[in-house]
């Protein structure tokens, strides 16, 4: 349906205009804020910044002065930057793998249970994420559940699990479900199985008919969902903090530790732009090929 | 018609096993948490009797209280707020030209995909910067900001389901802008805008990473409680507290599933 | 059942080691200004404490609040830095705060905090004389104290290898062999590495680059079970580590659920701490503000207070109240050779607390 195209009873565009403002001054000026932030230094008393502009901040996210004196490539935060793209890309493949068979499921249970195993599936989304993260926390706790499941399967006492990277992953993957189910079932709810039925007397294969009938009429629910498992988890905090053990950290805990004990307030500033920057990049990336797939069908 | 090939069609294989193995690890770790509630040892995973202590203990927890008011102090307005925001835009964007269009899109976007780690940061920046003291009154902008494109995705998506034909008829019967408005568009709209204020609830009530860089003196919202109890006094306390939130938000679900089906009866 | 007059003498003992090295130079005290105006009566109203988490008894405020008929509404942060950027970011609301030594220093530096001579409170006399100039408040006029505390290793004494520990050298080294868990606080482990590669305890500030070259090796090579401030006490009693950097009130409170806990006092030397209760300038409540702190200034609340946190109090006569497993905390009931071990914690400039974060950071992301 063209919504473009103008309908009686739609009102004008004004009341469009103020939300957008609202958004603009509530968004637009903190982002533009620490982007101002970001060239500013240090003071050297208490928090905050000082009006000096440098931009030194973008440079140590790279280059870090050594305790011999030397300057040399630093990879702490490229590490770390490098980490957030790895934990949040695994969580989306892995939580992808999973959501594909579910969402596909449920669109062909009948409609009276349709609506119930979307709830099932939407409850979890509605609880808190700090429960959901701390669940998840009780249950890798080697001396829980996982603890004597893993010495009754024989892996040994204190099976570790909790504060690793595996730990913070299983987390983000977790948390995330909901948010990979929902926009694929949403696609696959639409999908015609006429189509499926075509390639079936057409003498396809089940698999075939998998991959080459319903997963490109259900890739734009794919997409929606690795948008938004994918961009999210780069900024994750939660995960990180709660089951990294302090070991595992993200892009988002390093600009929360530059905001609190660290002191840096330029520099986790820097980082955020940093992580914005990275954020827009993808977006524009997976928009930019749901255009080209939503061009492609016309 | 199809029901011949039914069962064959829509199943495919290893679906079944992978959507129920699905929703047991979506559930596992919560049943853990409201079975741990129960536990009487202070540490939850060393069990060591049964017990409804800490739901005692959670109910008379003043702090635990206040933490709640002060959630729904910031989620309520933040939700009508939101919500009747996210209809106007709604309704407004379709009269706004190519480049309106793009910027909307640009500015609605902007909540979800910038991570919530940088607005919170530049939340406090901000409100630094304009002088505005830290507390409900920040809360409450700031959640209302990010509220906005999730409480628009369930409007739109009702609004591009309706059909033109109910606004060109009243159109054509001689109703006003106004009166179409008020009585075509916004009733037919209504399910979209309650779907969209629940959820923009969610959110907020939710909500941590801001709540927790702009929470200021006696603005201290439940997730923020939590996140510091965890932080120090871990105790079954916190999954009496999360189970309770459990069962609260799974009747409201409920409710609204019920309804729903009684509606369409 | 230790004597009161000994208890007094070891906390003297502790305080004198702390007297030495935080009194800068000999200052001559300024006369204490004596407020005008008598000391307010309770009147009703409000009271905004922000507090660390789980660090005061929610009964001992519902028993404030049933003497005075004063209400109290609890906030809780988890650091000094959200502390102090709460309060630069213009938070008005709080009337009482809870700021470490250093934190409140700065605070005076930046203004943030009112005159209120608490030495000259009517319970100002209970403070123990060795916590009156201390270096970030000279004659008390900003501040209370409230806990205090040090920071060592807690051990589990049926594991051989944590049993073995002594020193903070012997703690970097036990990750190899146990499991061990550490505070995620780059001061107490940036000078606790310090401490282990040689340098002095009055160094802890330097900026000499070449001194913090060793420490970082020490770092390197460590790899904890856990880098966190939080949920140390559980993993300690379940035993799901062994040995951890802890600050000695939660010994306190790991011991009650698990005997087989000790604290130790690194060889090498270690933290020392001391929090106090001040008040923020332009707070709304500021006589209800004194009325709370004065009350805790009590014998008997600096009791409950230590009671229920298991760290030590500043409030003379307040060993008639503590209960006796407390008064026998060797972390509270600190032996004199113990007591020369104890430090305060380094209230860095910005230069070193720079290095600071540098070795920190780069550790925690090589783990």
């Amino acid at each position: 349906m063209d919504l473009k195209r103008s309908r009686p009873g739609q009102t004008n565009r004004w009341f469009a205009i103020i939300p957008m403002g609202y958004l603009a001054f509530t968004v637009g000026i903190p982002l533009l804020i620490i982007t101002t932030y970001s060239f500013l230094s240090r003071p050297d008393l208490g928090v905050g910044v000082k009006w000096e502009f440098t931009p030194i901040s973008y440079v140590r996210i790279f280059v870090q002065e050594r305790l011999d004196g030397t300057k040399g490539f630093d990879v702490r935060y490229v590490k770390v930057i490098w980490n957030s793209f790895l934990y949040s890309g695994i969580s989306t493949v892995t939580t992808l793998v999973l959501a594909i068979p579910v969402a596909v499921w449920i669109a062909t249970r009948q409609a009276k249970y349709r609506y119930l195993l979307v709830l099932l599936v939407t409850l979890p989304f509605w609880t808190s994420i700090l429960i959901r993260t701390y669940a998840i926390r009780q249950l890798l706790d080697e001396k829980g559940v996982l603890g004597q499941v893993t010495s009754f399967l024989g892996l040994g006492d204190n099976f570790q699990l909790l504060y690793t990277p595996t730990a913070t992953v299983i987390g983000l993957t977790f948390t995330s479900l909901p948010f990979m189910i929902l926009p694929i079932y949403a696609s696959a709810e639409r999908f015609d199985f006429r189509l499926a039925e075509a390639a079936y007397d057409l003498g396809a294969k089940k698999w075939s008919v998998l991959f080459r009938v319903l997963l490109p009429q259900i890739s734009p629910g794919i997409f929606a969902g690795i948008a938004l498992v994918f961009i999210p988890g780069l900024g994750s905090f939660l995960a990180a903090d709660m089951l990294g053990g302090g070991k595992t950290n993200m892009i988002a805990n390093v600009v929360a530790n530059n905001f609190g004990q660290a002191r840096n307030w330029p520099f986790g500033s820097a980082l955020s732009v940093f992580l914005c920057l990275l954020t827009l990049f993808f977006t524009l990336l997976i928009s930019l090929k749901t255009r080209k797939k939503a061009e492609a069908k016309k | 018609m199809k029901t011949r090939k039914l069962v064959n069609l829509r199943s495919f294989p290893l679906f079944s096993t992978v959507s129920y193995l699905t929703f047991f690890i979506l559930y596992a770790p919560i049943a853990l948490v409201i079975a741990y509630s129960f536990n009487v040892n202070r540490t939850a995973q060393i069990w060591t009797g049964f017990s409804t202590k800490w739901y005692l203990d959670v109910l008379t927890n003043d702090d635990i209280v206040k933490a709640v008011k002060n959630s729904l102090i910031v989620a309520l307005p933040s939700t009508i707020l939101a919500t009747t925001l996210a209809l106007a835009a709604t309704l407004g964007l379709q009269r706004m030209g190519r480049k309106g269009n793009t910027i909307s899109i640009i500015l609605l976007g902007a909540p979800l995909i910038i991570p919530e780690i940088v607005l919170a940061v530049g939340s406090l920046c901000f409100f630094l910067f304009i002088g505005l003291p830290i507390g409900f009154i920040g809360l409450i902008v700031a959640h209302t900001a990010f509220c906005i494109p999730f409480a628009m995705l369930p409007i739109r998506a009702r609004l591009v389901s309706l059909e033109a034909s109910s606004f060109e008829a009243a159109a054509d019967l001689g109703a006003n802008e106004w009166n179409i408005f008020k009585r075509v568009t916004l009733p037919l709209l209504a399910p979209g805008v309650l779907a969209g204020a629940l959820l923009a609830f969610a959110i907020s009530f939710d909500d941590f990473i801001t709540s927790f860089f702009v929470a200021g003196p006696g603005s201290t919202t439940l997730p923020v409680y939590i996140f510091g109890m965890i932080r120090s006094n871990v105790t079954p306390a916190i999954n009496a507290l999360s189970t309770m939130l459990l069962i609260g938000t799974g009747g409201i679900l409920f409710a609204s599933y019920s309804l729903n089906q009684d509606r369409k009866k | 059942m230790v004597s009161q007059k000994k208890i007094g003498v070891r906390i003297v003992a502790i305080a004198a080691a702390l007297l030495l090295l935080t009194s800068c130079s000999s200052s001559t005290e300024d006369a204490a200004e004596s407020t005008s105006t008598a000391f307010p009566t309770a009147q009703g109203g409000e009271l905004n404490l922000y507090n660390w988490t789980n660090y005061i008894d929610p009964e001992q405020l519902k028993a404030f609040t049933a003497e005075t008929g004063i209400k109290v509404n609890l906030d809780t942060f988890d650091s000094n830095e959200t502390l102090l950027a709460k309060l630069q970011s213009g938070a008005t609301g709080y009337d009482v705060i809870v700021p470490s030594d250093y934190m409140v220093a700065q605070m005076v530096e930046l203004g943030l905090l009112e005159d209120i001579g608490v030495s000259s409170f009517p319970n100002g006399k209970n403070i123990d004389p060795n916590f009156m100039d201390v270096y970030w408040d000279k004659g008390r006029n900003y501040s209370a104290p409230y806990m205090y505390g040090s920071t060592g290793i807690a051990v589990n004494t049926s594991d051989a290898a944590a049993n073995a520990i002594t020193s903070w050298k012997d703690f970097f080294n036990a990750d190899g062999v146990t499991s061990v868990d550490v505070l995620k606080d780059q001061t107490e482990v940036v000078s606790a590495a310090l401490r282990a590669s040689g340098v002095a305890a009055a160094d802890l500030c330097t900026t000499d680059k070449t001194k913090y070259v060793a420490a970082q090796k020490i770092l390197d090579g460590f790899k904890p079970k856990v880098i966190d401030s939080d949920g140390g006490i559980e993993r300690m009693v379940k035993e799901s580590s062994m040995v951890r950097m802890a600050w000695n009130g939660s010994v306190n409170r790991m011991v009650t659920d698990n005997p087989k806990i000790k604290y130790v006092f690194p060889s090498e030397g270690l933290n020392f701490w001391a929090d106090n209760l001040a008040v923020p300038k332009g707070a709304k409540n500021i006589d209800n503000a004194k009325i709370f702190i004065n009350w805790m200034l009590s014998p008997k609340e600096g009791a409950a207070a230590t009671n229920f946190t298991g760290y030590g109090n500043a409030v003379l006569g307040s060993g008639e109240f503590m209960s006796p497993t407390i008064k026998s905390d060797p972390g509270i009931n600190v032996s004199p050779e113990n007591a020369k071990l104890v430090t305060p914690t380094p209230n860095c400039g910005t230069e070193a607390r720079d290095l600071y974060t540098q070795l920190f950071t780069s550790w925690t992301s090589n783990q």
